[in-house]
């Protein structure tokens, strides 16, 4: 070892560092505490938000999903209406014939089918380019939506799933008609995707996929077993898309085609280009804008707005995702900046020991 | 059966003509146009209100519907395809999906949500009987139209001056410019026929696919799976995937109803397993 | 019995043959160089022995296993770690990050999906130790990308030698590097364990013969001559067709 003595002497310090660095990055910063103590709020805050309040929870654990896989991962996929649909006929079916009555399990249920298929479908998505991956995602979508509609006797086909029957959560709480308990089961069951998700992220598994997403190449060279983690991403990213299939299945007691449908991948990837991909909020904060932008326009244009859709999607990429990100990122910056002196002002000590503020 | 099998050659004929003008857009600039239906859909909808509204005779309505989509086509591609050209394909496929969402509710808005059906000219109504075989003269024509259109473009191809600047831009799109081949106006050109051919497969196939707002969002994956399966370094290649497709199409839901469009889904995942660049594509094809 | 050994090893691209019959013997805690001139093979010999590309014929051994038809992650586990001619790295990622990430997949916690990077001591004092042997201490939080490229270069060989290799292939480690920091990446270079064997393809003439013990010369794809640097640097073919060349240009 050519370590000189004055290093040496500096190596279990250095070390301690180190160590204490990496265990920082993996808390909460004060900005993430906020968000959710909102958006926990928005309980109490907003009571006649909630149908529109619930649809947006479902679209963030939905973009979410698509976030690992692309802004982590680096999969361009259309096909993420693939899983999101296989759950959300499950979790109607079982429903409708009394399989399996309590919610819950239901869709955990629902989560583990999404995920079992696309663990099948993995391996069709790890070859080719990004044209190929864009043809099979979207095929099997599409491919999908075509059986649900030839067995129509089963799923109702265009009329939808008729007849689902909701039982309530825990024997207790009912899926009532003003959407509280609803949107309250969908946030909860958000926030708990979320955090595993977030779990994954920090971890040496999601460190080794940002790594295969910069350069594979190198990631193989290093030792690490490329295909089965995109595989094992993909799956998990199924699973967590079928929760939210689901949970829309649960809540509206009623599923029908358009869950595999083009539009419903479109929205979705415009969704994570609003809010940015890469740093889990993203989906979550593309929901929230784009939900409260789609009720807006609606109200302009009610039968057109996919109109205004169509022209965002085309100033987006005119103007260029990237400059689009940097603001975003800069509104972020400023964000935590305020955050940070925010917390400084209410907590100086913790302050003092080195902010754990993402991103700074 | 031959009945199936000569309506799966007219289908698959039209799918050709449908899809050839992005197997080129793709090959050549490898660029990814989801938007390639909606110039179909023009082609369609100008059709319709040439012949149907104003009078003029299905002969001519059809050319001026390629005409028509070509110049749109060449005015998309100068104001702003252009801009997109060296985005990823992320970009590519989020730009073109917005406008197809753009274009289906301009339709939708201008003309309408129901099916329009184009006045053909009673001449072209029925079928001929041959051996047994109906044939209908509608389709015959398509067949007719389609057939000559793919010979007058395989010759454009290989033996105009044009026709070799292109396929060298294909091949190797820097060495081709350092050739001095001006492969931006190639692009703007092949473009423009690309989605004029488009336009006249709208036209001519209003009858048999449907002609509504969603045209382009139904028939994407038909036009993406063409390309995929036929690879994009040559006319050949698209041709016997669209004629593929389209006998596997028509024979699946005739002798398979309940499944008969997931016919084509499986074979384009199978021969995506199987060979990732496309049926026919060389190998060392991007 | 060698540590690395390829038999009759061959490569065809279509027409060409990248190489041809290489028999190459790599013994265990060798300085063993690899040179040729432009074009030779050099490259193509080390994807193939890594697995990036698969041979046409032949054999690998790697500790007396064969392993040609091992896939590159899998290679990298029995043993072999090595680094590209042009740079590969994680260019989002800090020299920490990336680093740790080698280590993490090494001692088998790469795949942990619960817990925290850095929540285990073993590997974080791995880290900094492989941190400091490759002086990158004052750099190992920015991002790769902005690193200058002296220290990319380190930051290439930490990658590979993080690995904790038994045989380290080496692909031109001082190309490009600006002459002010060769000697940072030439000591290091130098300091490198002995039980760790290191096959080094290199041009620059000075760098092989003060490192290596042991000189093989790829000319068109084939060994043309492998010996002691004494006999190599004597021996009059290999002055002209490699050497020579060197001189009189």
């Amino acid at each position: 070892m050519d370590t000189t003595t004055a290093t040496a002497s500096q190596t279990p310090v250095l070390a301690a560092d180190v160590a204490a660095y990496l265990k920082r990055r993996g808390r909460w910063s004060p900005l993430e505490i906020a968000f959710w103590i909102f958006a926990f709020a928005s309980i109490w805050l907003f009571p006649d938000k909630y149908l529109i309040l619930k649809d947006t929870a479902i679209l963030a654990l939905f973009a979410l999903s698509l976030d690992l896989i692309l802004g982590y991962a680096g999969i361009i996929s259309l096909g993420q209406a693939a899983f999101f649909g296989v759950a959300g006929y499950f979790s109607g079916l079982v429903a409708k014939y009394g399989i399996i009555d309590e919610p819950i399990i239901a869709l955990v249920c629902s989560g583990l089918v999404a995920a079992a298929f696309g663990f099948v479908t993995s391996f069709l998505v790890l070859r080719g380019s990004d044209l190929t991956r864009l043809m099979v995602t979207l095929g099997v979508s599409l491919m999908l939506g075509e059986i649900a509609n030839r067995y129509a006797n089963i799923t109702g086909g265009a009329d939808g799933l008729q007849g689902v029957d909701i039982a309530p959560i825990l024997g207790r709480w009912n899926f009532d008609l003003y959407g509280h308990n609803g949107y309250v089961y969908c946030l909860i069951v958000l926030f708990v995707c979320f955090v595993i998700a977030r779990r994954i992220v920090y971890s040496p598994f999601g460190l080794s996929l940002r790594a295969v997403k910069g350069n594979a190449l190198r990631a193989a060279a290093i030792g690490i077993p490329v295909k089965w983690r995109l595989v094992a991403i993909y799956t998990i990213a199924a699973g967590f898309a079928g929760i939210a299939g689901g949970l829309l299945t649960q809540t509206t007691a009623f599923c029908s085609l358009d869950v595999f449908s083009l539009d419903r991948s479109a929205d979705l990837l415009l969704v994570l280009i609003i809010g940015g991909t890469g740093y889990l909020y993203g989906g979550l904060i593309g929901a929230v804008i784009y939900k409260f932008l789609q009720d807006w326009l609606a109200t302009l244009t009610p039968q057109y707005w996919q109109f205004w859709i169509g022209l965002v999607l085309v100033v987006i990429v005119l103007v260029g995702r990237e400059r689009v990100e940097g603001w975003i990122a800069a509104a972020r910056g400023s964000l935590v900046r305020l955050g940070g002196r925010a917390w400084t002002r209410i907590r100086p000590r913790s302050a003092a020991l080195g902010g754990a503020i993402d991103g700074s | 059966m031959l009945t199936i099998l000569f309506d799966g050659v007219a289908y698959g004929m039209l799918l050709f003509v449908l899809a050839c003008g992005l197997s080129v857009t793709l090959g050549l600039m490898n660029f990814i146009n989801l938007a390639h239906g909606s110039f179909a859909m023009a082609g369609g909808y100008c059709t319709v209100i040439l012949v149907n509204r104003l009078g003029v005779p299905f002969v001519l309505g059809v050319p001026l519907a390629f005409l028509v989509t070509a110049l749109l086509g060449g005015l998309f591609e100068r104001t702003l395809y252009v801009h997109v050209y060296a985005r990823s394909h992320l970009d590519q496929v989020l730009f073109t999906i917005g406008l197809v969402f753009m274009s289906v509710a301009a339709v939708d808005y201008t003309m309408g949500s129901s099916q329009r059906f184009v006045q053909i000219p009673d001449a072209l109504q029925g079928q001929f009987d041959v051996f047994g075989v109906g044939m209908g003269k509608y389709r015959l024509l398509i067949i007719a139209v389609c057939g000559l259109l793919t010979i007058a473009l395989q010759l454009i191809l290989a033996k105009t001056r044009f026709g070799s600047r292109l396929r060298a831009a294909v091949d190797d799109q820097r060495v081709a410019r350092g050739l001095g081949i001006n492969v931006g106006a190639v692009f703007g050109i092949t473009f423009a026929v690309g989605s004029g051919l488009a336009g006249l497969g709208g036209a001519l196939g209003a009858e048999i696919l449907g002609l509504d707002p969603t045209f382009p969002l139904r028939y994407m994956i038909y036009f993406l799976i063409v390309v995929t399966v036929g690879g994009t370094s040559s006319i050949v290649g698209p041709f016997l995937a669209s004629i593929l497709l389209g006998i596997a199409d028509v024979a699946g839901k005739y002798y398979v109803p309940t499944l008969g469009a997931f016919v084509i889904y499986a074979i384009m995942i199978v021969v995506l397993i199987w060979r990732p660049q496309g049926l026919f594509a060389r190998a060392t094809a991007r | 019995m060698p540590i690395l050994e390829t038999i009759g090893l061959e490569k065809r691209f279509g027409g060409i043959l990248a190489a041809q019959n290489v028999n190459l013997a790599v013994e265990k805690g060798a300085r063993h160089a690899l040179i040729g001139p432009n074009g030779a093979g050099k490259t193509t010999v080390i994807n193939l022995l890594t697995g990036v590309l698969k041979p046409t014929a032949g054999r690998i051994m790697l500790e007396g296993r064969d392993i040609t038809d091992a896939a590159p992650h899998q290679r990298v586990r029995l043993g072999m770690a090595r680094t590209f001619q042009i740079n590969q790295l994680f260019l989002d990622l800090t020299p920490l990050e990336s680093i740790g990430l080698v280590v993490s997949e090494r001692l088998g916690t790469g795949a942990d999906w619960w817990r925290v990077v850095g929540s285990k001591s073993v590997v974080t004092d791995e880290i900094v130790e492989v941190v400091e042997r490759f002086r990158l201490t004052d750099v190992m939080h920015e991002r790769a990308a902005t690193l200058p490229y002296g220290k990319q270069r380190l930051l290439e060989i930490a990658l590979a030698f993080a690995c904790r290799p038994r045989v380290l292939l080496l692909d031109e480690p001082a190309a490009g590097v600006p002459e002010a920091e060769r000697h940072e990446l030439l000591a290091t270079i130098e300091a490198l364990p002995a039980e760790v064997t290191v096959l080094l393809i290199e041009h620059d003439m000075d760098l092989v013969f003060s490192f290596a013990d042991r000189i093989s010369v790829l000319v068109n794809g084939t060994l043309f001559v492998d010996g002691a640097p004494e006999d190599v640097a004597r021996d009059p073919r290999v002055k002209a067709v490699y050497l020579g060349e060197e001189l009189d240009a």
